[in-house]
């Protein structure tokens, strides 16, 4: 893996409209992105108030064609999509011979026979790679689009207002009305075809929008005008990353690695074992469910004002009790200060014994240890 | 481009200080910009003794941490209650209502003039 040591950072098809918005950029997998156009926290109140606007053309579109692809997927990743339905999409992980998190991804199922596998941006190529060698000896094509593919994500209440506004028909205004959570559809948008999807990755409702590279820069200025009037926000991976937080959802790199098994990452429920297939991983995936974790991700609510940060230690705290001296008992994965709640929220993989909501910990927040509260996660949930 | 307030002088730590005695310390808009948004700050207590070039306090944004340190030697005489309660001043106000606290100044840490903080962080002075 030495391709990108030397590589220039590498730009999507709309880097030139973030530019024209004043973005400020930042490296993500090799990726310069925008970090933000304006204010982190004024972006993150819009997606969680009106609607924002996210280029998310760094995520890799790899498509799986062929009369094998449903029993194909379901060796070479943890799910069953001979299951899922034309016109769904599925939540998935691809993991290695030893049960360990190489990637997580969504998959949508475009046809009986034909599936598209969105992987995350840094992971993409490897996920192309492993998908290409575990599908030998299957009838089935595995096409990495990523580079001629464009994602744009139009996330949050007033999102699909927005996107009624730009399809080009009544029949697609009403599919667009219609279409389910962790579904798709097709329409078309000024003559651009259009896979829309109700996915997305902020704990609201919302569309992500996969298009043809070249006809991005239309489809973000299509998207930026029709939404002025429903307070549409370009959004960049700052607010994206707080949105995902508060959402209690994981984040490869920081939640999840190839150290990590799906149990480990409380997503055991997406991982099949009644599927027929030997599936890749699945003798150390059996054996790890067995077993049981030591370690879970849980939910921290800090109840001082200061937040836990990545790589943070947790403790168990001074005991009155037992005079036992307090212990290391795990580790925050992501944390910062939770904009739509004020006080400070972390992930944490933690001891199994103290993974129960409502538990005390301590964090270390830089040689000052103050008092955490497990709690049930998500930390928002839209509506509630 | 993040402004450095002219007549003010710079640590290369980004602190600010004024001419007035006691002395006012602040964060620059370099600071400011590269934090992104303040949520929160910690200050040393009024009649702390601070010391040139070490930590006094802390300064938090959504996506970090940061340490704050004194750009000189001397007493805390004053702190600013309104930026702990509203850490966005930073954002806003960083050479105004943002001002962090007043120091009876006993010895100064390397400063620099507007125009070399500036020339350093790729800024412009107004």
């Amino acid at each position: 893996m030495t391709e990108n040591i030397t590589a220039q950072p590498k730009h999507t098809s709309l880097h030139g409209e973030h530019e024209k918005l004043g973005a400020s950029f930042t490296d993500f997998g090799g990726w310069d992105m925008p970090l933000k156009y304006g204010s982190e926290l004024a972006e993150h109140r819009a997606v969680r108030e009106t609607a924002g606007l996210f280029d998310l053309s760094h995520m890799g579109e790899v498509w799986v064609s062929g009369d094998d692809a449903a029993a194909f997927l379901n060796t070479a990743l943890v799910g069953n999509f001979a299951v899922t339905a034309v016109g769904k999409a599925k939540y998935s992980l691809i993991v290695n011979a030893e049960g360990g998190i190489v990637d997580d991804l969504i998959v949508y199922r475009i046809a009986e026979t034909r599936y598209l596998v969105v992987p995350n941006a840094g992971n993409a190529p490897t996920v192309a790679r492993l998908l290409t060698e575990r599908a030998e000896g299957f009838a089935v094509e595995v096409t990495d689009a990523s580079a001629d593919t464009a994602l744009i994500a139009v996330q949050g209440p007033n999102s699909e207002a927005i996107v009624r506004a730009v399809v080009a028909t009544d029949d697609e205004r009403a599919a667009v009305a219609g279409l389910a959570y962790y579904a798709w559809t097709a329409v078309t948008v000024a003559g651009i075809d259009v896979l829309l999807a109700r996915t997305g990755y902020t704990g609201e409702d919302g569309f992500e929008l996969y298009i043809p590279a070249d006809r991005a820069p239309e489809l973000w200025q299509l998207l930026l005008t029709a939404g002025e009037s429903h307070g549409l926000t370009p959004c960049g991976l700052a607010s994206r990353d707080s949105l995902r937080l508060e959402a209690g959802m994981p984040l490869y790199g920081n939640e999840l690695n190839v150290d990590t098994t799906p149990f480990e990452a409380n997503l055991g429920g997406v991982v099949s074992f009644k599927k027929t297939e030997n599936f890749v991983g699945r003798a150390a995936l059996e054996a790890a469910k067995e077993a049981g974790s030591r370690r879970v991700l849980v939910g921290l609510k800090g109840l001082g004002r200061r937040a836990g940060r990545g790589g943070y230690a947790v403790f168990t705290p001074l005991s009155e009790v037992t005079d036992e001296a307090p212990r290391e008992i795990g580790v925050i994965t992501s944390g910062q200060p939770s904009p739509t709640l004020g006080h400070p929220i972390a992930l944490a993989k933690l001891d199994v014994s103290f993974a129960e909501p409502g538990t005390t910990v301590e964090v270390d927040l830089r040689g000052k240890r103050e008092p955490f509260e497990v709690v049930a996660l998500p930390f928002y949930k839209r509506g509630a | 481009m993040s402004q450095v307030h002219a007549g003010f002088r710079y640590s290369e730590e980004h602190e600010w200080i004024d001419e007035q005695s006691p002395a006012t310390v602040g964060v620059s808009q370099v600071a400011a910009d590269a934090l992104g948004d303040v949520v929160y700050i910690e200050l040393p207590e009024v009649g702390k003794q601070l010391t040139a070039g070490e930590v006094c306090g802390e300064i938090e944004s959504t996506k970090s941490v940061s340490d704050l340190y004194s750009p000189v030697t001397g007493e805390v005489v004053e702190i600013n209650d309104a930026v702990v309660a509203d850490p966005a001043l930073v954002n806003s106000d960083p050479y105004g209502a943002a001002w962090l606290f007043r120091v009876a100044v006993t010895a100064e840490g390397p400063l620099l003039s507007a125009e070399e903080y500036a020339a350093a962080n790729d800024a412009t002075v107004a």
